[in-house]
């Protein structure tokens, strides 16, 4: 039994369905012809109930919530089946009244809390709206309701909030205005889109531990929709497995992860990384490829009336170490942590100070030859597949262009060099003549690995590069990427802020908080015995995909992370790293820069 | 906020040296005398040069532009050499028309450019958008003496309803400001539409109408200011084309403004007044481009003024 269930009044027992679905078929139009993005679907939400629709993209889980609001995009409609809200039809109703149950007695909130605010009204403006759109209240009375609403997502200083505009508030505040908007009306069904993936991990832990307490008190039902089985474990009481449009599997939260029928939800069960599965590697003990001394990356921010620099984004502060031969040195740490920087001061994206040398070369004294010679030893994979493959090129000539930059081999020769690294990368080599569109997220992730191999490099680093895949597509790329290590040498350098995936693929770990490195060690170290606060927050944060997982007790506050712009001069303490035993390296304890807040 | 208004102005400073060194220069190699203009084409050559040595137009070039422009600093035009005023006060007289036929044109123009737009986007693909566009199109390409001329006929010609031509009341502005007005829409409802069609596919419209708000609410309170942004930097630009186009629009309604002025002046070679009214035009274009930039952030908070 979840915690959530454990803590609530037996909860869709004996009262009437609140929302019910029937052979729900919803169809785009185009080209003239109808095709289901989602077929005969039906189930029903109780009251106080949290039902989790869970299912890999594509399947259908937004496009069932859109239909239920009549928020569908203008060439998609309903084509069969019915959704009701108690006694009210919602499918046969016209826009008006449809309008008057959205916000007012179905709320929701979606998925990105940065684009969902309108950006240029203020968070009172939206929230007074959202109120006085269904309840005949005075804009003073909205105001007091707002203030209430804000003060129940746990928002700090809710009166300056009000005149904030959403700009101004980081991705976990926005996301609780959003919280507080829904809620504001106790609406009876929230429907939440995938409310935490955009959010750090332990912002992430707030949200769902705000979602469970709000719902414990007002007895809103919960449709949770999420591709994240270890949020599904924690949240929900029931689960609707989705596949291509359609249900594939409905059980008890607990019954579900303990006895999975249908195959699909299996493979899905089987292929979420779970803390603690790491198979246990023979320390790599080769030269190192890459070493990092000392690596400060700031950025001038300039104001005044000749533009001087007036403050600093100490974007990476004092950062060393090195990555060895054929190893998965891991970097993680939340949004804005540096650790992106990192890579790209690696590859001279961004001027640094400090020293980097690769292969035994310092960098910084290369010539434009040498630097160009040194990318060849050093490659990188990105987190969006999409945006990093130039639609207009087929992926053969995608693959072959590193060679073609460096002038290596003929034609013909850098033709079968791409065929080959398809073939290696699990793609056939007559799909060299095909655009980046005609394939799937996993498959064009597979062609940008092989892009980074023509070069055979010593290093690729992997910026968030299995992030934006779903989850069973996500496990085949991790053991691809392992794979490749083995028969390459390739060293790796994974970024990545997903704790579960970390511990499954790297053989050493840093953690990184704004800028530093806090912790630093082998993945056993790490995992096993995280010495720093940290670092424990950040894996005690990580949903675990087991509905009888208890999770330890922590405190519930709203948290945020210290602003890395300083005045120019001055700039945040110096972590300082000792080791704890092994090479186990750990911040000296309270450390000023994390016990000091923004001011 | 007051060390990036200085920065601005000093940047504008240097703008109209530029302006005004490139005409008063491109005035200097035109291959018309405007001496003989004034001495008239019976007047000896005796004549003609005591003119010249008097208006200082046998200096070189050099030492005319610095005395043009130590006058400038001191806020002296010149002197017209036929009209035998101060090129300020002429211009001063008809500025006000001309300001008033500005504001007349821009809101004909944005009142027919965003309707256009906004409709357009909101009814993308259909005959109505496809109309919209259309009549946008040839809007942007019909010249400007044919749509007043056009204009002229038949609400004034034909239906009476308007006066043809002259100045004083508000019947007189209608026609020459709609003109402008007319001409100048195309832009806006094309700029307008695409804006519209990018914000109205935004998250935050779609929280906007999952919070059960109107139609009416969510777009002219949520999508109108988050479209309008490219439309306000537009109209800051749009007042360089506008000087350009009141030239021959004043002209053909006969509105006393500095267009017609202007255009009076390029047939005579009265180049005090040829000077002064581009200079007037360049601070009119730099203005409109720095108001535009103070106004963007009330509109969007976003943006910072640095």
């Amino acid at each position: 039994m979840t915690l959530a269930s454990a803590l609530k009044p037996a909860a869709g027992a004996v009262t009437a369905p609140v929302l019910t679905v029937e052979g729900l078929t919803v169809s785009v139009r185009s080209e003239g012809r109808l095709r289901p993005l989602v077929q005969d679907l039906s189930f029903t939400l109780n009251r106080g109930e949290t039902l989790a629709i869970a299912g890999e993209s594509g399947s259908g889980k937004s496009i069932t919530s859109l239909a239920i609001l009549g928020l569908l995009p203008p060439n998609v409609s309903v084509t069969a089946g019915r959704v009701a809200l108690g006694d009210t039809e919602l499918t046969a109703l016209p826009e008006s009244r449809l309008r008057a149950i959205r916000g007012d007695r179905i709320a929701m909130i979606f998925q990105e809390p940065m684009t969902s605010l309108n950006p240029v009204m203020t968070v009172g403006t939206q929230l007074v709206e959202a109120i006085r759109a269904h309840t005949p209240v005075s804009r003073s009375e909205a105001r007091t309701r707002a203030l209430d609403a804000l003060r129940a997502v746990r928002l700090s200083q809710p009166d300056r909030r009000l005149t904030q505009y959403p700009h101004e508030l980081s991705g976990g505040m926005r996301q609780r205005v959003m919280i507080a908007m829904a809620l504001a009306l106790r609406p009876e069904v929230l429907i939440a889109d995938e409310p935490t993936t955009a959010l750090d991990v332990t912002v992430q832990r707030e949200v769902l531990d705000l979602l469970r307490d709000l719902q414990r008190e007002m007895g809103t039902a919960i449709i949770l929709i999420t591709h994240d089985m270890g949020v599904v474990a924690e949240m929900a009481d029931r689960v609707i497995v989705m596949r291509h449009g359609a249900r594939v599997e409905e059980a008890t939260t607990p019954d579900l992860f303990a006895r999975p029928q249908a195959d699909y939800t299996r493979d899905l069960l089987a292929a979420v990384p779970r803390m603690g599965q790491g198979a246990h590697r023979p320390p790599v003990t080769a030269a190192p490829v890459a070493r990092l001394s000392d690596v400060v990356v700031r950025f001038p921010i300039r104001g005044g009336l000749l533009g001087q620099v007036t403050h600093n984004v100490h974007a990476v502060e004092h950062v060393s170490f090195d990555i060895r031969r054929g190893e998965t040195f891991a970097l993680v740490g939340e949004s804005g942590c540096g650790k992106s920087t990192i890579a790209k001061a690696l590859v001279g994206l961004v001027p640094h100070a400090g020293g980097i040398e690769i292969a035994g070369q310092p960098t910084d004294s290369l010539d434009a030859a040498g630097r160009k010679a040194l990318c060849r030893r050093v490659q990188m994979v990105f987190q969006d597949p999409m945006a990093a493959l130039d639609p207009r090129c087929r992926v053969g000539d995608l693959i072959s262009e590193p060679l073609l930059i460096h002038g290596l081999g003929s034609a013909p020769e850098r033709r079968a060099r791409a065929q080959d690294l398809m073939a290696r990368v699990g793609l056939s080599a007559d799909q060299a003549d095909r655009y980046p569109h005609e394939f799937s997220g996993g498959q064009r992730q597979r062609i940008c690995i092989a892009r980074a191999l023509a070069l055979q490099p010593d290093l690729i680093i992997a910026d968030e590069s299995v992030s934006a895949l779903d989850v069973s597509v996500q496990a085949r790329v991790l053991d691809l990427l392992r794979a490749l290590q083995q028969e390459f040498g390739v060293a790796f350098l994974f970024i990545s802020h997903d704790m579960a995936v970390v511990e499954n693929i790297s053989d050493r770990v840093g953690v990184m908080y704004l800028g530093q490195i806090v912790e630093m060690g082998t993945r056993a170290q790490v995992f096993g015995n995280p010495r720093h606060p940290y670092t424990q927050r950040l894996i005690a944060a990580v949903p675990v995909p087991d509905p009888l997982h208890v999770p330890p007790p922590r405190p519930r506050l709203a948290s945020e992370v210290p602003s890395p712009v300083h005045p120019a001069g001055s700039g945040p303490a110096r972590v300082r790293l000792v080791d704890c035993g092994d090479g186990h390296l750990v911040a000296e304890a309270q450390a000023p820069s994390l016990s000091s807040s923004r001011p | 906020m007051a060390a990036y208004l200085l920065r601005r102005l000093m940047v504008s400073a240097l703008i109209l040296l530029g302006v005004s060194f490139i005409t008063f220069f491109l005035l200097y190699v035109l291959p018309a005398d405007p001496v003989r203009q004034i001495a008239g084409r019976s007047a000896t050559a005796e004549t003609v040069e005591n003119i010249r040595r008097e208006l200082g137009l046998d200096r070189p070039f050099i030492v005319q532009y610095g005395h043009y422009l130590a006058g400038l600093v001191q806020g002296d035009l010149g002197r017209s050499y036929l009209q035998k005023t101060q090129v300020a006060e002429l211009i001063a007289s008809r500025l006000p028309a001309t300001l008033l036929l500005m504001l007349g044109a821009i809101s004909a123009e944005l009142l027919i450019g965003l309707t256009f737009g906004i409709v357009a986007a909101l009814k993308r693909g259909t005959i109505l958008d496809q109309t919209l566009m259309m009549t946008s199109f040839v809007t942007v390409s019909a010249p400007q003496f044919v749509v007043s001329l056009l204009l002229l006929y038949v609400f004034a010609v034909k239906l009476g309803w308007f006066p043809i031509g002259g100045y004083g009341t508000p019947a007189h502005l209608v026609l020459p400001a709609l003109t402008l007005g007319i001409l100048g829409s195309g832009w806006y409802s094309r700029m307008m539409r695409s804006s519209m069609i990018d914000v109205l596919r935004a998250d935050f419209i779609r929280t906007a109408r999952a919070k059960g708000l109107t139609r009416a609410r969510v777009v002219l309170g949520h999508a109108l200011p988050n479209a309008i942004l490219p439309v306000i930097a537009m109209i800051g630009i749009d007042i360089g084309i506008f000087m350009g186009g009141i030239v021959v629009v004043e002209s053909v309604f006969g509105w006393p403004g500095i267009g017609q002025l202007a255009w009076q002046a390029i047939q005579r070679v009265d180049i005090p007044i040829i000077m002064g009214v581009t200079l007037v035009s360049a601070v009119a274009i730099v203005l409109g481009n720095l108001l535009a930039d103070l106004v963007a952030p009330f509109i969007d908070p976003r943006i910072k003024l640095k």
